[in-house]
């Protein structure tokens, strides 16, 4: 009893309707390519953004030759590393307020003899300050480190060696044949989201609308039936998730030189997702009774996976239970997939990930038929 | 076969019972109002009617069928308004009889439609910028897409300035003058008056009156009164002289003689005149739709809408 030709006459209403409602075009499309831009923006940028350290110098000398220096040797080791930009500070200051009060939790004191006591063989002993909090701490209390390690690795060469000793060096590499970066991951993760919010929120809101309204009421007077409505919904919102896909690889690959595997193995995920949450959203919006309740229950529904299924920070990165939680969640099993074939290539796993969401969709979509009301009793 | 056979229909909801065994049947090319203030039921039995509720007791054939249960083929028959008609935002009203003529599978001109609703000048305006007028005329253009026999609208002009009430008022005897079949429910006395040819007045879930107008008020009207304006003492006068019954509105200054007989007019207007007291403006007057509508449903609800609505009095000089 379906129709394909209701379904393409609804379809041919809805979609009109909604690309002249400049308002849904934003959050469908304008919307996630903005969140990639800012992103991208944000974690590609690399090194270019170099920390600010304080540093207060107690070793006034005296010095025998400026080669004795020691202490501003070190120093400008480190601010010729280009990680740390190392800022110094008078050694009369009282170096812990002076931190407070240029609202900065980085710094670093070289006491007294420093340069003295190196030279002898004598421990020394320099105070890092930092917030285990802040991600630039961590930069600092590494670099400072490694640069000790290394002035400690040449005080050894000088006194027991005369040929150069061989010194571990790390070459960073990734699992993936190329290098890949944030933005890699990025793609996949707001593809995801995309494919969660715009179909999810608007189902949640048309569906809540039109009862109130009536629409539905209206509707069900004509021959159009509920499966050939909520159809020609789940093909808009395919429509758009895979121009949105298209706009946002493009971004990805042309603004920030992203890496992207495009497969045959990334459509059933572009279809089985928006079919999942427009009928998550059908369900919500039917089975409450305003629409200010349905925009509660769609929220409570959708906050969690926007930002927990993998979508913005890999899983990996997040305490045990929030990733045991990610796992009841339908969109972790889309973004996982997208990522086993976009930046992995690892199509075995996608496939797992496709039976997944296949069979949530099958229930949802049939849950939200079955429990969608044209008429009342 | 009748178009419309009601018997004995129930439908509660809880404890309240919003239609309480009604009956009725509706000729075919006539024009039937459910007149009654909110909450009488109007809505519950007209969606009955149209199987978009499922009833609670009773019997109702529309078209030959049972509207509930071969709803989905009875709707590809009939035409509806509903109430509050809203439509998709951005959508013109003549894209909207294309989507209406696509579902039901029909060859339509909607330009001729649109002339038919008197609304060609806004055929490509979005829904959600058509004034109010306009919305219910869209609503009304597309009840009409599957070329029904049958119509049922469901407070058309609610909300609706005067003008834009007339407007529809003319698309409905449009409507009426090609012999379809339709009812209507309204709140407006005057529009039940201007369109209907029967009308049943609804109270509390129950028919308390039904027939044409004019037998309505004769069955219910208190008939013809004579109205003179003056004072409390002319109508004692009037009293002490005549064998007539004599009233006095003093709200309104107005001695009211209800007149068994039309002469009897002449014997009060004597007893005025021989006073030689002062009077005003003098008329006969006969009970309106208006005033047998407000006795039988006194005590119910009666909105704001509907005073205004009043129809102008039947004033004779």
């Amino acid at each position: 009893m379906v129709s394909g030709k209701r379904i393409f006459s609804d379809f041919k209403v809805f979609s009109r309707g909604y690309l002249r409602n400049k308002f849904g075009l934003f959050f469908g499309l304008i919307f996630p390519v903005i969140l990639i831009l800012i992103f991208g923006a944000i974690f590609s940028g690399g090194s270019s953004g170099t920390v600010n350290v304080y540093a207060q110098n107690q070793d006034t000398g005296p010095f025998a030759s400026p080669q004795m220096d020691i202490a501003s040797k070190f120093l400008t080791a480190l601010n010729d590393s280009g990680t740390i930009k190392v800022i110094t500070v008078d050694a009369s200051e009282n170096f812990s307020q002076y931190l407070a009060d240029h609202s900065s939790s980085d710094g670093i004191i070289i006491p007294a003899n420093f340069s003295a006591n190196y030279l002898a063989g004598r421990q020394v002993n320099m105070t890092v300050y930092g917030n285990p909090a802040s991600s630039s701490s961590g930069i600092v209390s590494g670099t400072v480190n490694g640069y000790a390690n290394y002035f400690n690795l040449n005080y050894f060469q000088r006194k027991y060696s005369d040929t150069t000793p061989a010194i571990i060096g790390i070459t960073s590499a990734t699992v993936n044949t190329q290098q890949t970066n944030y933005i890699d991951f990025l793609i996949p993760g707001l593809i995801g989201f995309s494919i969660l919010t715009s179909p999810m929120f608007s189902l949640v809101n048309i569906s809540s609308e039109y009862k109130k309204t009536k629409l539905f009421k209206q509707l069900s007077l004509t021959p159009l039936t509920k499966i050939e409505w909520l159809t020609s919904k789940v093909i808009w919102y395919i429509v758009l998730t895979i121009a949105g896909f298209l706009l946002m690889v493009g971004v990805g690959v042309f603004a920030f030189g992203a890496h992207v595997n495009l497969a045959i193995g990334l459509i059933p995920f572009l279809i089985l997702g928006p079919m999942l949450f427009a009928a998550l959203g059908m369900l919500v919006g039917t089975v409450t009774k305003s629409p200010e309740t349905a925009g509660v229950i769609g929220n409570i529904v959708t906050f969690p996976m926007m930002f927990l299924a993998g979508t913005f920070f890999p899983i990996s990165t997040m305490p045990a239970y929030l990733q045991t939680f990610a796992h009841v969640l339908p969109l972790f099993y889309i973004v996982e997939g997208l990522n086993n074939v976009m930046v992995y290539g690892n199509i075995p796993g996608a496939l797992i990930d496709m039976a997944v969401v296949l069979v949530i969709t099958a229930v949802i979509f049939v849950a939200a038929v079955k429990l969608f009301k044209w008429r009342e009793d | 076969m009748l178009p419309i056979e009601v018997t004995s229909l129930k439908k509660h909801y809880g404890d309240l019972k919003a239609v309480d065994g009604i009956s009725f049947t509706v000729k075919e090319g006539e024009v039937f109002g459910l007149l009654g203030p909110n909450g009488a039921g109007k809505t519950t039995c007209i969606e009955i009617m149209e199987g978009l509720r499922e009833r609670d007791g009773g019997e109702v054939k529309v078209l030959g069928l049972d509207p509930w249960k071969n709803g989905y083929q009875l709707h590809q028959k009939i035409g509806v308004i509903p109430q509050d008609f809203t439509f998709f935002e951005k959508t013109t009203p003549r894209e909207a009889i294309i989507y209406y003529a696509d579902l039901f599978n029909v060859k339509v001109d909607p330009d001729m439609i649109l002339r038919e609703v008197l609304l060609e000048d806004s055929a490509k305006v979005h829904f959600d910028n058509l004034s109010g007028g306009q919305k219910q005329k869209t609503g009304l253009a597309l009840s009409l897409v599957n070329s029904p026999e049958l119509l049922f609208l469901d407070e058309p002009t609610t909300g609706l300035d005067p003008n834009a009430r007339r407007a529809i008022w003319e698309v409905i005897r449009g409507l009426k003058a090609k012999g379809k079949t339709i009812i209507l429910t309204t709140h407006y006395l005057d529009e039940a008056q201007q369109l209907c040819d029967r009308v049943a007045i609804m109270n509390h879930g129950k028919i308390v009156a039904m027939g044409t107008s004019e037998e309505i008020i004769q069955q219910h009207g208190s008939g013809e009164r004579l109205e003179i304006h003056g004072s409390e003492k002319l109508a004692d006068y009037i009293k002490a002289n005549t064998d007539l019954q004599v009233d006095y509105n003093a709200a309104r200054g107005e001695i009211i003689i209800p007149l068994k007989k039309r002469i009897d007019a002449l014997a009060a207007l004597a007893a005025a005149e021989q006073s030689g007291m002062d009077w005003g403006e003098i008329q006969t007057r006969q009970d309106s739709l208006d005033d047998v509508f407000i006795r039988l449903v006194s005590g119910a609800e009666i909105n704001s809408d509907e005073t205004e609505a009043k129809p102008n009095d039947r004033r004779r000089r």
